[in-house]
């Protein structure tokens, strides 16, 4: 049984306008120790794959359907009190603003243990001695004097290492990633990726790290997602859908990339955006922006633009695109002739 | 190393004169600094019985020197704080210097009055990050597209002006019909291409871009990379483009210069930047781009943090993080020194060959 199993994860937001569709069939699994990439532009879900996990989804929006088990257990349906165990405790969140997660009017070293304290009957100096060992092993620069130390006095880079220290406190099963490195600076950027990789492989930690970063997601993960429009439309191995992608929006993003492209060229772009949520295409959401669908005479292929893609297996991959299905079967045909 | 650079450094070391001809803009000496202690009387401090006056500013830029030469695209990289953002608005004359030149065209423009300035503002225009703020929120695509083209054509008439509009909505790729909605009616890629049409509407021949892509998902940033390219392609523009995406630098720029602290640290052709960076700074910032390889080098871990630009660290600025520092590096401050292949760098390191 993997550790965390998420299946067809339906959330959706009840607006006055009508309700939208955030996330529709999402399925993903996580086993213990294993870091997962979730890649999407702003708008396909990502984060609010990652907030429904701890069920902190705020109203309009509420889950709909599906289910999420965290070692067996549903999490969707637990009680609050039951939850609160399971945040921040076993399953632990660092998102993309360190100054909006950390309290501006506590002590780094107050917090920590307020942290502590909620989830285990512990005398504050013992909670502080735990702190410490957190701080040093997030190699912040004389630890002792920053438990005393206010968010403000921290830089931007500093600030992360702490909720990466903060994170780990109670030694979690899954940290979730909400973009940690966004709005760091490159190099800043670099050290806190190692050292949450370090920390993670250090103390077997499953990791979900949401990003729109594919550089990002290559050199930390070991699988990933890649979300379009609230749905999961590829699943794999990292390094084989970096290398190898098979869905043409996948293929699309990494080719944007500009170190794809030959310095001062085109770089090959996806026609239009994302589209709105409230109103999407039907059939595959992505085929108004697809370039596949016009091979064929110049016709959108039917399927396309009337049915919802399946997943297909491809090597160790899943895709939700009929013309990966349609290519996989006429590879089956052409052997099961030859 | 690449076609580009032996040509550099074939006719390198020129002279001024042949510099001050080939190159539009020119800055020499750009310090500027933003006070941090508010108006007169909150200067005012009681220190030992006696009324002092206590300043305190932040070094936004140090002596900056550049060249941008005329057709090219010179970069400017560095992370926040670096003082990229005001070199780009100091050109503009959206912020007046503390001290030294900028000369456009030979001119001198920073001391200009914004009357005198108008002509060269037709002549440069500027693209801001967040294309949210950047559009007027209560004017139409139409209207905010005219402006600029009313105040730098006195003289057309109605039809001139509509039909600039519509030319210029054209060949940024967005459709005429737009123009009588709002700029919050389209999404950030959309309101990016109207706020491009806006800066070419005047036909300048210098841009000047400061983050343009930052804002927008990967899919657009290249649909808008690609425009810019274009522009520069068929309008025979000059950029300068300040980014902290060194992926972008290396797809679009020709020359990039890189800053740390105020300072520019080194200036090469891009080719070169990237094939062999020479400021320990710079390779520390080549090496934690988060790339897609596998087979990716360690990145350079760089101790410490940037230091704050209100108390400046005495010689290079790098010298606290740097491990090539030495005892010349805290108390000497590098100048930029040409190199064999044209490329620029201010290290002491470098300078001595120690590096």
């Amino acid at each position: 049984m993997a550790l965390l199993e998420v299946s067809q994860l339906d959330v959706r937001f009840a607006l006055r306008q009508g309700e939208v569709r955030a996330l529709r069939g999402v399925n993903f699994t996580l086993e213990r120790g294993e870091r997962l990439g979730i890649v999407g532009e702003s708008g396909a879900g990502k984060s609010v794959a990652a907030f429904s996990l701890l069920n902190l989804i705020a109203k309009p929006g509420f889950i709909a359907g599906g289910s999420i088990k965290f070692e067996g257990k549903a999490l969707n349906t637990m009680s609050e009190r039951g939850l609160r165990k399971v945040r921040g405790n076993r399953i632990s969140m660092i998102f993309q603003d360190p100054m909006m997660t950390l309290n501006p009017v506590l002590s780094i070293g107050e917090q920590m243990v307020e942290c502590l304290k909620a989830h285990r009957r512990i005398s504050t100096k013992a909670a502080r001695a735990i702190a410490l060992d957190k701080l040093r092993q997030v190699q912040i620069p004389s630890p002792e004097k920053r438990l005393d130390q206010y968010p403000h006095e921290l830089s931007g880079g500093m600030r992360q290492r702490i909720i990466i220290a903060i994170a780990l406190l109670l030694d979690p099963d899954i940290i979730i990633a909400d973009e940690p490195t966004t709005a760091l600076d490159v190099t800043i950027q670099a050290e806190i990726m190692a050292l949450l990789l370090e920390l993670c492989e250090q103390h077997n930690v499953g990791l979900i790290l949401i990003t729109h970063d594919l550089g990002v997601v290559s050199q930390v993960t070991q699988r990933m997602l890649v979300m379009y429009a609230g749905r999961v439309i590829e699943e794999g191995p990292t390094r084989e859908i970096i290398n190898d992608p098979q869905h043409p929006y996948t293929q699309g993003l990494i080719n944007a990339l500009p170190q794809m492209a030959t310095p001062g060229e085109k770089l090959n772009q996806i026609r239009g955006s994302m589209p709105s949520l409230s109103n999407l295409p039907s059939g595959c959401a992505f085929h108004p922006r697809c370039d596949f669908i016009n091979r064929t005479n110049g016709q959108p292929r039917p399927a396309c633009t009337e049915q919802v893609p399946e997943f297909v297996t491809s090597g160790n991959c899943r895709v939700a695109c009929h013309m990966v299905a349609e290519l996989i079967e006429d590879r089956r045909l052409k052997e099961e002739t030859s | 190393m690449s076609a580009q650079a032996e040509t550099l450094a074939a006719n390198r070391m020129p002279t001024q004169n042949e510099e001050s001809s080939e190159s539009l803009l020119q800055i020499r000496g750009l310090k500027k600094r933003f006070s941090l202690s508010g108006d007169f009387l909150d200067q005012l401090r009681f220190k030992g019985g006696k009324l002092v006056r206590h300043q305190e500013h932040v070094h936004a830029i140090n002596g900056v020197n550049l060249d941008i030469k005329r057709g090219e695209a010179l970069c400017v990289v560095g992370e926040s704080g670096c003082g990229k953002s005001t070199v780009a608005r100091t050109v503009m004359g959206l912020i007046a210097p503390s001290e030294g030149e900028i000369r456009y065209d030979g001119q001198r423009i920073d001391n200009l009055s914004s009357r005198q300035l108008l002509p060269y503002r037709k002549r440069m225009q500027m693209i801001f990050q967040n294309p949210y703020a950047s559009l007027n929120p209560r004017m139409t695509i139409q209207q905010t597209l005219e402006e600029p083209l009313r105040l730098h054509h006195p003289n057309w008439n109605r039809q001139q002006i509509i039909d600039k509009v519509e030319e210029v909505m054209r060949s940024v790729g967005i459709d005429p019909d737009w123009g009588k909605r709002f700029g919050h009616e389209f999404s950030g890629g959309q309101r990016q291409r109207i706020a491009i049409a806006r800066a070419l509407a005047v036909d300048p021949e210098f841009i000047v871009a400061d983050e343009p892509i930052s804002a927008l998902d990967v899919s657009i940033q290249a649909q808008v990379l690609n425009l810019l390219m274009d522009a520069q392609r068929d309008r025979h523009l000059t950029y300068l483009f300040i980014t902290h995406d060194l992926a972008v630098v290396e797809h679009f720029g020709t020359r990039v210069a890189v800053m740390y602290l105020g300072t520019v640290c080194e200036v090469a052709t891009t080719a070169t930047l990237f094939d062999k960076p020479r400021h320990p700074y710079t390779q520390a910032l080549l090496s934690a781009i988060p790339r897609l390889e596998d087979d990716r080098p360690q990145h350079i871990r760089l101790s410490g943090e940037v230091p704050t630009p209100v108390n400046l660290p005495s010689g290079c600025v790098f010298h606290g993080r740097c491990p090539y520092a030495n005892a010349r590096c805290k108390q000497e401050i590098p100048a930029l020194q040409t190199q064999d292949d044209g490329t620029r760098v201010a290290c002491h390191a470098v300078e001595e060959g120690r590096l």
